[in-house]
């Protein structure tokens, strides 16, 4: 049996997010805003590998340290 | 006159506040700003209304940091503490207990605690604490959310290359432009007053109430007062100008949202309408100077937005970083030991986010302007919950206002003396650029 590839995973922490918006201008495909400007995930958290570099991006440029990364 | 909270009767209703035994603000101690002179000792005069201070500010931030102060204080307007590391203006910005937003610009005079109705405050919800504070924001958060705000890059543009036809005939390597005065002014202010629906020919209008409210900070609390009278006198009229015709905008927005079920009160209404018209005027406006500043000093820079112009995205981030405009405020509300500062309660507490910005312990290379900074957590729109309103509004017309300059002159130099805003708001105000090129 094949060994089950995980890839990358995406956590957003709506309590700590405030609006800012980074997320949605550099990785607008793993992001999106709401009604109130505030950030929500776009799918269910896997990042595709194409875009592993968007989502260290969105998580490095957070103001408020509400996406974190895992692998 | 001074006036003390115990002059102050509890009992009195809010609308006797400006009565002379219920003034809307109250001075410490006679208090003359000409008894102070220029700063000598930042770590223990600081004053952000030095006239020296805003255009040293790094300068400023580098050496208290170097000389091992994480918080400067200084007994002018009555007491002020100045946290200046990454880590105690986030302590600061975090806490909504110790620290107080019903006050946002230190001036000579804070406010009284039955002067202003806490915690709404005069201008919601940046005068907010917790739990109205969330309320009256999510009234505004949609109108200024990024859906709302993109659509209006079109006009901004055109606003732009408007005023850019306006500087007349160019001639590389003669003509000196202000591009403070010419262009960055005119960009904020005159989107505001749009979305407001306010007369485009008030515009110096607006910017005479901004530098009433923003720069006037060691005026007399009389004269202060009478400056914000007349913005008061001026929104009356906008606002039965809106009763009596609603249109869609800001304005009418406001007066016809519920918050729990019931329209808003007159004064959260223009309580909330000042805060839109002054908070978006200079901050954007000195965003933008500050930028062309420092382009007009690096030329890679400006070759690299030329070359590369993808690199806008993390430019403009790094603009705001490293010239972040607003310094915010806040009243210790008890007091307290902060980092071993004892403060007392109505302490003015500045919360200055330019300074956060360049702290080498939490940003590499600080004080250098990287333009494609790849990890950027800038506190240029603030930490926490009072996330500037508008920061989708000024990043677009940042972006865009620096886009259509370079479009235009793609290489220009400092030509003559910079002056700079005073106060909070740091930017430049005269900006004279020679210009080297001409786009064809």
């Amino acid at each position: 049996m094949a060994p089950m590839v995980v890839g990358m995973r995406v956590h957003l922490d709506a309590e700590k997010c405030q609006g800012h918006n980074r997320c949605y201008a550099l990785a607008p495909e793993l992001f999106d805003v709401d009604d109130y400007g505030q950030a929500v995930l776009i799918g269910d958290g896997d990042v595709p590998t194409d875009l592993e570099d968007k989502a260290r991006l969105a998580a490095s440029n957070c103001p408020e340290f509400a996406i974190t990364i895992s692998d | 006159m001074t006036y003390t909270p115990d002059a102050i009767d509890p009992a009195e209703p809010l609308e006797l506040a400006d009565s002379p035994n219920g003034a809307l603000t109250w001075l410490r101690e006679p208090y003359d700003a000409a008894d102070y002179g220029p700063v000598a000792d930042w770590a223990t005069d600081f004053d952000h209304g030095d006239p020296y201070f805003n255009a040293h500010a790094p300068e400023v931030w580098k050496d208290l940091r170097d000389g091992g102060c994480p918080v400067a204080h200084s007994d002018r307007y009555g007491g002020m503490w100045v946290p200046i590391t990454h880590e105690t203006v986030n302590q600061v910005a975090y806490d909504t207990e110790n620290f107080t937003s019903r006050a946002v610009v230190v001036s000579v005079a804070r406010p009284g605690d039955e002067a202003i109705p806490a915690p709404i405050g005069p201008v919601p919800p940046i005068s907010s604490d917790p739990p109205f504070h969330g309320l009256a924001r999510r009234l505004l958060l949609p109108p200024f959310a990024p859906r709302q705000i993109e659509p209006w890059e079109g006009e901004v543009r055109t606003l732009c290359r408007a005023l850019l036809d306006k500087m007349g005939d160019v001639t590389a390597r003669e003509t000196v432009v202000d591009a403070a005065v010419q262009y960055a002014q005119h960009i904020p202010v005159n989107v505001i007053g749009r979305m407001l629906g306010f007369p485009e020919e008030d515009e110096d209008l607006f910017r005479e109430f901004v530098h009433n409210t923003l720069e006037l900070i060691n005026a007399d609390p009389e004269e202060r007062r009478a400056a914000f009278q007349k913005l008061d006198a001026y929104l009356d009229v906008q606002v039965a100008d809106h009763i009596e015709n609603p249109r869609d905008d800001l304005t009418s927005y406001l007066l016809d949202v519920e918050m729990d079920g019931n329209k808003l009160s007159p004064e959260h209404v223009r309580g909330s309408i000042v805060l839109l018209l002054i908070a978006g005027i200079d901050t954007t406006w000195s965003a933008i100077g500050s930028s062309l500043w420092h382009l007009a000093q690096s030329p890679d820079d400006r070759q690299r937005l030329q070359d590369d112009p993808e690199v806008m995205t993390f430019a403009v981030e790094e603009f705001l970083r490293a010239y972040a405009p607003v310094t915010m405020a806040r009243l210790v509300a008890k007091d307290h030991d902060f980092n071993g500062c004892p403060m007392k309660k109505d302490d003015w507490v500045l919360l200055p986010f330019p300074a956060a910005n360049r702290d080498p312990r939490f940003f590499e290379d600080a004080d250098q302007f990287v333009i494609d900074r790849e990890s950027n957590r800038h506190a240029a729109f603030g930490l926490g919950i009072h996330r500037c309103l508008g920061s989708n509004l000024a990043r677009l017309e940042l972006r865009v206002a620096i886009e259509e300059f370079v479009a235009r002159f793609p290489h220009f130099e400092l030509a003559g003396d910079v002056s700079w805003s005073i106060g909070q708001i740091r930017g430049p105000r005269v900006l004279p650029v020679k210009i080297l090129e001409v786009a064809t």
